[in-house]
């Protein structure tokens, strides 16, 4: 395998595997602290137990974030030298606050961890929120440096030479906004739809049914709501990138022609020789409203853009078109669910919404992951967009190749173990906190 | 600012060792624990570790963003020459961090509890080894950024007598000061007296290995003996250690366990003192006989004005808490 395919396999691997636990981490404070309140306020044991099963997931898949996380802080100079050296002072603003962030998020999670019956109850539930808060800011965080990556601010490049840096400016770049919404949104609708999921499949099972069908309507509120909102927020960044980024808006619709008016492509297949799609449903005239709000809009082609400046067109469009089928498939999903909630029919006899939920815990996670494939893949060649290329960046070591099969080993493993913990969690959920039904 | 940034960065790598080094010295410690009193020296380091364990490990990011964003040379110059300790140094770190965890909540408690052991023991040795190797490498003067071999370039800049001396130096202490921080954290005679054993174990362990260092560096002609003796910070650093050594060992025999680890958190702060002090601010020394200072690669003067606000910021928030947290799970012993 050539270095700089490795290098960026595992520096995709590495991200792909820790936002999955860092979005956990962001998103299963909050729900334990709804159940932890409900507990505080109705003596209700079963919240208790809910809240403490939740945390012990949350305890692994913390430690499984940090971990992963702390790697990640390495890599970006084990693999990316060149673009650390320029782009660590312009962008480390947002990182050097997440340092904060995290902190005070570890130390919150000692509190609220080890703090049952040490701390004052309120005290205690207050930081359990810490802890979410504290996430949440380090993702946007995160988020706003990455964003920096596609929309370079805060310096002047002039003669190969990066002047005038200034990291506020740079934190706060065109797409920061647009892309934290959008990930943070995310990130309560893919936990959401996988934590609903699991408490679904032990109700169908007839498993602890009133301890799973508070855990579920928990995570399913939030995950609903999650995903109304994710197609509006989809579409302020589309439009953000359209502006932005016009190469990777005709990748994410395989766009090889300026069309005025342009139509959106679902499906497709495409060639990346000949330029062409085949089989693809057309909707004329939506893909110019959905990049620009005007149904007669010119949309920019691949065409205008120099040749050796073309992401990878077919990756990219597939991964959009899995995103937003995914983000549809949830909308319905939702909806559904909350024309039942409206209705006030008993969750336990709709099995079939039930059912859907079960198919839909990997999908939240699918679309994540696919989102961000877009992103990173469309802002190719460029890591620092129109400012440096990937493949200026890559270190000069040889043998990175290695270093890929060892960490993808090393993932591959981890994610095996931290399933099979968590099925065993699961599992144990009767023997730990059944003692209010067993009478 | 600048200063603010630097007395962060050493503050952070500081408390790294001591907080992050007795947390892998706990696991050193399990490696030399005969089998039939593991289960018991595990379950005092959790209650021990557990509560802090996550906050120990936040120094280590805290160092590395203060190099990326504030002297990315120095970072990236690591980052490129010495990849493969770095790289072994997180393999042992994501190791360690999640056997750990596992193995306190696997819900069912099975063979697989072997299994999370030996990984957490010989991935906290591995991961304090390559600590020190990384520390030794930076100052030994090995690093050759004008290599043109992957040997030179790649290998010889870490693997060499006086940074692997470093290494295992680095693991005795680490094994050193977890006996001691162990010690006070049981109630019963007859553990305390195994944690005594350990700490004089890695304590012999650590004299052995610092004077390995010394002749390595001897051998290397890694000019350490001046570093050390000929400066006055150096030389009283070294006679604070002593010292506080003989104080340690006298108030143990006495059974003050409480002092103990501000004694031999002092005593390995003097000895990081004594070796780093007298080529501050260089960071890194290359082959060529260049060094990469900290004042002179610092990065623009608004990154490190907004560093050192972040920080400052940072601090009054997480300090209290911080101090709170060490403070509240400290109390159940009494
Ligand atoms: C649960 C996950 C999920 C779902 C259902 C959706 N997205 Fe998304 N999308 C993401 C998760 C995501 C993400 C992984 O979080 C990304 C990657 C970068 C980012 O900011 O968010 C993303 C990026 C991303 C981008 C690129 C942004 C950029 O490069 O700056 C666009 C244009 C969209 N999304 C549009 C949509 C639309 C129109 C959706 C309609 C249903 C949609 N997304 C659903
Ligand atoms: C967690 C979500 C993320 C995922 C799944 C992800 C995914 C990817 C992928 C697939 C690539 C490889 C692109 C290619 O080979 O064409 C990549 C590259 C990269 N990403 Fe991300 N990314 C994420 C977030 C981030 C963030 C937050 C940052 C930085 C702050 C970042 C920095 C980089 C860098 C430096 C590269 C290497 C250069 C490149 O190939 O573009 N990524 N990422
Ligand atoms: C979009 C991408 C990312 C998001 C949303 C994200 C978010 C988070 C969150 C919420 C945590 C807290 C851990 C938890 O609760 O499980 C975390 C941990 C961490 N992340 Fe990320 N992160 C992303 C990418 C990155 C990148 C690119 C880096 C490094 C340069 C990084 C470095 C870290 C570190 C060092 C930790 C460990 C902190 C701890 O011990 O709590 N993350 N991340």
């Amino acid at each position: 395998m050539d270095d700089f395919i490795a290098a960026r396999s595992q520096m995709a691997l590495s991200l792909g595997f820790h936002i999955i636990f860092s979005c956990i981490g962001m998103v299963m404070p909050f729900f334990m602290a709804v159940s932890h309140y409900k507990w505080l306020k109705t003596n209700d044991e079963v919240y208790k137990n809910l809240t403490k099963a939740w945390s012990k997931g949350v305890a692994i898949f913390f430690a499984t974030g940090a971990v992963s996380g702390t790697m990640l802080s390495f890599e970006l100079g084990l693999l990316w030298p060149k673009f650390m050296d320029h782009a660590g002072p312009i962008f480390g603003m947002p990182f050097s606050l997440e340092g904060t962030a995290f902190f005070i998020e570890a130390i919150a999670l000692g509190f609220f961890l080890y703090g049952w019956n040490k701390l004052n109850k309120w005290f205690h539930w207050f930081t359990g929120m810490v802890v979410g808060v504290s996430g949440l800011a380090s993702g946007i965080l995160v988020v706003a440096a990455n964003a920096w990556m596609n929309s370079p601010a805060g310096f002047d490049f002039i003669n190969g030479k990066y002047l005038n840096i200034d990291p506020i400016q740079a934190m706060f770049n065109k797409a920061w906004f647009s892309q934290a919404l959008h990930m943070c949104l995310a990130a309560f609708t893919a936990t959401g739809f996988a934590v609903a999921g699991v408490h679904a499949l032990m109700i169908l099972r007839n498993r602890n049914a009133a301890f799973h069908l508070k855990a579920f309507k928990i995570a399913a509120i939030f995950a609903c709501i999650g995903a109304l909102l994710q197609p509006l927020s989809g579409d302020i960044s589309a439009k953000d990138v359209a502006k932005r980024q016009p190469a990777k808006l005709a990748a994410m619709e395989a766009l090889y022609k300026t069309e005025k008016p342009a139509p959106l492509l679902i499906g497709g297949i495409v060639n990346e020789k000949d330029k062409t799609v085949k089989g693809a449903i057309e909707i004329p005239g939506a893909l110019s409203f959905l990049a620009h709000g005007d149904f007669k809009a010119e949309v920019k082609g691949l065409d205008q853009i120099p040749e050796n400046e073309h992401p990878p067109v077919a990756i990219t469009h597939y991964a959009f078109q899995i995103m937003v089928g995914i983000g549809t498939l949830l909308l319905l999903v939702s909806l559904t669910y909350f024309f039942i909630l409206f209705k006030k029919k008993p969750l336990t006899e709709k099995r079939w919404l039930l059912k859907l939920f079960v198919v839909a815990i990997p999908l939240g996670y699918i679309a994540l992951e696919a989102g961000w494939v877009v992103t990173e893949v469309g802002r190719q060649p460029w890591i620092i967009y129109g400012i440096m290329r990937t493949k200026d960046a890559v270190t000069p070591m040889p043998g990175i190749a290695y270093s890929f099969y060892i960490f993808s080993a090393i993932y591959v493993s981890l994610s095996i173990i931290v399933t099979f913990l968590l099925y065993r969690q699961i599992k144990m959920v009767p023997v730990l906190y059944n003692k209010p039904e067993r009478k | 600012m600048e200063q603010v940034v630097i007395t962060f960065l050493c503050m952070a790598i500081l408390l790294y060792f001591l907080l992050g080094g007795a947390d892998f010295g706990a696991g050193i410690i399990e490696l030399f624990t005969s089998t039939k009193n593991r289960s018991k020296t595990r379950k005092t380091m959790y209650q021990a570790i557990g509560p802090v364990w996550e906050a120990n490990h936040m120094w280590l990011i805290i160092a590395i963003v203060i190099l990326f964003v504030g002297f990315p040379h120095i970072y990236t110059t690591m980052s490129v020459y010495l990849h493969i300790p770095l790289a072994i140094m997180l393999i042992g770190i994501i190791a360690r961090g999640t056997a750990f965890v596992f193995r306190h909540y696997d819900a069912v408690k099975d063979d697989m509890q072997w299994f999370y052991n030996r990984i957490f023991r010989y991935s906290s040795f591995v991961t304090a080894l390559f600590l020190g190797i990384i520390a030794g490498s930076l100052i030994s003067g090995h690093i050759d950024t004008q290599a043109n071999d992957f040997y030179t370039a790649y290998i010889s800049g870490w693997l060499n007598w006086f940074s692997v001396a470093v290494g295992m130096f680095t693991v005795s202490l680490c094994g050193f000061l977890a006996a001691i921080y162990l010690i006070g954290e049981t109630k019963e005679a007859h553990d305390k007296r195994r944690f005594i054993k350990k700490a004089e174990f890695m304590n012999v362990a650590a004299v052995v290995f610092g004077a390995m260092v010394f002749i390595a560096a001897q051998r290397d002609k890694i000019p350490l003996t001046d570093w050390v003796f000929k400066s006055n910070v150096g030389l009283s650093a070294i006679i604070l250690a002593s010292l506080s050594l003989v104080l340690l060992w006298y108030l143990l025999i006495k059974g003050k366990t409480k002092v103990l680890r501000i004694l031999a958190g002092f005593q390995v702060t003097m000895i990081l003192l004594a070796i780093s002090y007298a080529h501050f601010p260089n960071f890194i020394r290359l082959k060529n006989g260049d060094a990469i200072s900290l004042l002179e690669t610092a990065g623009p003067e608004k990154t490190i004005y907004s560093l050192g606000l972040a920080l400052l910021l940072g601090s009054v928030l997480i300090l209290p808490f911080l101090g709170y947290l060490f403070y509240k799970f400290q109390k159940k012993e009494e």
